[in-house]
């Protein structure tokens, strides 16, 4: 060593050791395990890329890859001018999983502030061992904003929807409710629920560390919002109906009520109205009598309103004339060992008057002209005992016996009303026979766009005229309901006062009802009221039910700019009428 | 040869330079739709909420309430309503 450090004889490239040649087979060797090693890392990325996908796939969707759920909003519904009658809007629900919650009192008593509940309240339900409780649901977005701010620990919140009824308890029987989870529960809610429900979507996306999307992946379900449905109501007759029927309510000091305004050309129901009703919006405290939708789902015994139709099929069958005269004297008729009894005698009436005047022994001796199978018939031709299929819930046939088990005294009590039973909605549209030509009108809840269509024919126009003429007869004076009369329009209509069934006798309690239409000249509307129990003294169907009749049909009428028929005196001298009105 | 290679490279380089911008830049532009999408939503929800604003305020009652009350209106009686009708004449 040290000879070499003393001298140095060379270069350090022409060092001897660097001349020395390896042996080959060390450096193939390398190369080989080299070659080898890269082999396997190709093999294991071959595996990995190609035949075992699955894991590295998912691992990396766990990390950026969400699926999001797109809601979808249930439709709205809408009255015949497109006025919102329900509609769904975003809320919020706030949420928390109590384990994973560990607030100061400071930050509870903000929470609780927020959520406007007690901080009692609050801090008991954070202390549960449940996994999983909502704080508190439906509120305001602009309030979640606010608790999201706080940035709590195990508070979370989600999107949901609520249901508003701007118009309340005005429209409630009709339009109905949903419940929490959008499950229409009531009314057109629940008829209409497979249309208005919407199917919510859904996409895969890649979020970045912000959790911001930046990517779709994979196919985007698009959500399917609810279909609107566009009621046959109108809002502004439905008000009318509404208000009307609760101020006969008050006025009365009856039970119950109800209203049923329809369409004679559409058979649309325009307006459908009951007392006691309920507000949808704010459902505490709600009785099964509130929520009950009278005018659907509970039967009454019609009374004289069904006189017409026992007239009618004497008509049609020419057994009788409007002209021919029915002896109904003394008042009084005895079948069997029962006694039927006019509230009024009479003496000899025509068949028209029978109509006017409501004599129950005129329509019991008609009655007894008839058939009972095609008296039966006919009953089933308007709809009587039969469920009328509009969707809503706990819709009621009514009852109507078979005829075969009919005895001649049920007869004669079922030509003026008694021993049958119906909903006021069946009454309003059996009433249509009537007021269009014979026809019978299909029921619609929503609006009709074009125009007519034809029902099925139960009596012809001949029979359909001859009956309206009487009817015009019952509201003029000298029939039962002269209170019916509007001014300016000729109306035709029936009374009915029943004594209500109790316990399978007849109890002093009565269901006043007015079924009628106008203009009789053409008529346009049919509304039919119902008051159930009237006790402030005056219970006649001409005292009670034919007041609401003639303030409905007579705002409605103006509301519809339907034209009078019938000329005023004053309104052909516009003059005199507008120089009162300067004074 | 060498000059090949560098040129190569180069290509290489560029290219991915690009792909690196124009996928920053479809995130740009996919953001925006997001958000103009998010935005739709928002409107869409607000027109709910005005709607539902719209049918509070427009209600039959609170009508006829500032009708009667405020504006001191009343129907006018049936005497004193003229129908036009389309011949300009008064209905016969």
């Amino acid at each position: 060593m040290m000879r070499f450090k003393g001298k140095v004889a060379h270069k350090f490239a022409e060092s001897p050791l660097l001349q020395m040649r390896l042996p080959l087979w060390r450096s193939r060797l390398m190369a080989l395990l080299i070659l080898g090693s890269f082999g396997v890392l190709i093999v294991r990325a071959f595996y990995l890329q190609t035949l075992n996908t699955d894991f590295l796939q998912e691992k990396g969707d766990s990390r950026y890859r969400r699926d999001i759920e797109i809601s979808a909003s249930r439709g709205r519904i809408a009255d015949r001018h497109g006025d919102v009658l329900a509609i769904s809007t975003p809320m919020k629900s706030i949420w928390a999983i109590p384990p994973a919650t560990t607030l100061t009192p400071v930050q509870t008593r903000q929470l609780a502030a927020l959520l406007e509940t007690d901080v009692k309240q609050l801090t008991h339900k954070l202390a549960t061992d449940k996994t999983f409780v909502f704080l508190r649901r439906q509120i305001p977005p602009a309030v979640a904003e606010q608790v999201a701010a706080l940035k709590l620990p195990g508070i979370g919140q989600d999107k949901e929807y609520r249901r508003f009824y701007p118009t309340g308890e005005m429209t409630a029987h009709m339009v109905g409710f949903t419940g929490v989870d959008d499950k229409g529960l009531e009314g057109v809610e629940l008829a209409f629920h497979g249309q208005l429900l919407g199917q919510p979507g859904s996409r895969s996306v890649l979020k970045d560390r912000r959790g911001q999307i930046v990517e779709d992946v994979g196919s985007i379900k698009p959500p399917q919002d609810g279909q609107d449905i566009n009621l046959a109501l109108d809002s502004k007759i439905q008000y009318l109906a509404y208000s009307h029927l609760k101020q006969a309510v008050a006025d009365n000091n009856a039970k119950a009520g109800g209203v049923v305004v329809l369409d004679v050309r559409t058979g649309e129901i325009v307006a459908l109205a009951n007392w006691p009703t309920y507000n949808p919006n704010n459902r505490e405290g709600l009785s099964g009598s509130q929520l009950r939708n009278r005018a659907v789902t509970d039967t009454f015994e019609p009374g004289s309103t069904l006189k017409p139709f026992t007239i009618a099929l004497g008509l049609e069958s020419g057994k009788v004339r409007s002209e021919t005269i029915i002896n109904c004297a003394p008042g009084r008729l005895t079948i069997g060992n029962a006694t039927i009894a006019d509230a009024h005698p009479h003496g000899a009436l025509t068949v028209a008057e029978v109509i006017q005047k409501s004599s129950n022994v005129g329509a019991a001796k008609i009655a007894a002209m008839l058939p009972s199978q095609k008296m039966w018939q006919m009953f089933d031709d308007v709809g009587f005992g039969q469920v009328p299929r509009l969707g809503f819930p706990g819709e009621v046939s009514g009852r109507v016996r078979p005829w075969k088990s009919w005895r001649p005294i049920e007869q004669a009590t079922m030509a003026y009303g008694h021993g049958i039973s119906v909903s006021l909605i069946q009454l309003a549209r059996a009433y249509t026979v009537f007021a269009r030509d014979g026809d019978l009108a299909p029921l619609s809840l929503t609006r009709i766009e074009s125009s007519t269509p034809a029902g099925a024919v139960v009596f012809s126009a001949k029979t359909a005229r001859e009956v309206r003429a009487m009817l015009e007869l019952a509201v003029l004076p000298g029939g039962t309901a002269p209170k019916a009369q509007i001014p300016g329009y000729r109306v035709a209509g029936k009374t009915g006062t029943a004594h209500k069934l109790e316990g399978g006798r007849y109890a002093n309690k009565y269901v006043s009802s007015f079924v009628g239409f106008a203009p009789a000249s053409d008529p346009r509307l049919i509304v039919a009221v119902m008051i159930d129990e009237p006790s402030a003294g005056k219970h006649y169907g001409g005292d009670v039910a034919a007041p609401v009749f003639a303030s409905v049909m007579a705002s409605s009428l103006r509301t519809l700019g339907i034209a009078p028929d019938v000329p005023l005196v004053v309104a052909q001298t516009p003059k005199a009428s507008l120089a009162k009105a300067k004074l | 040869m060498v000059r090949l290679n560098v040129f190569l490279l180069l290509a290489v380089v560029i290219c991915s330079l690009g792909v690196v911008t124009s996928q920053h830049k479809a995130r740009k532009v996919f953001q925006a739709l997001e958000a103009e999408q998010d935005r739709a939503r928002q409107l869409e929800v607000e027109f709910g909420q005005l709607q539902l604003e719209l049918s509070t305020w427009g209600t039959a009652p609170r009508i006829e309430k500032i009708a009667r009350e405020k504006l001191k209106m009343h129907a006018p009686e049936a005497a004193r309503v003229i129908t036009a009708t389309q011949g300009g004449g008064l209905p016969r």
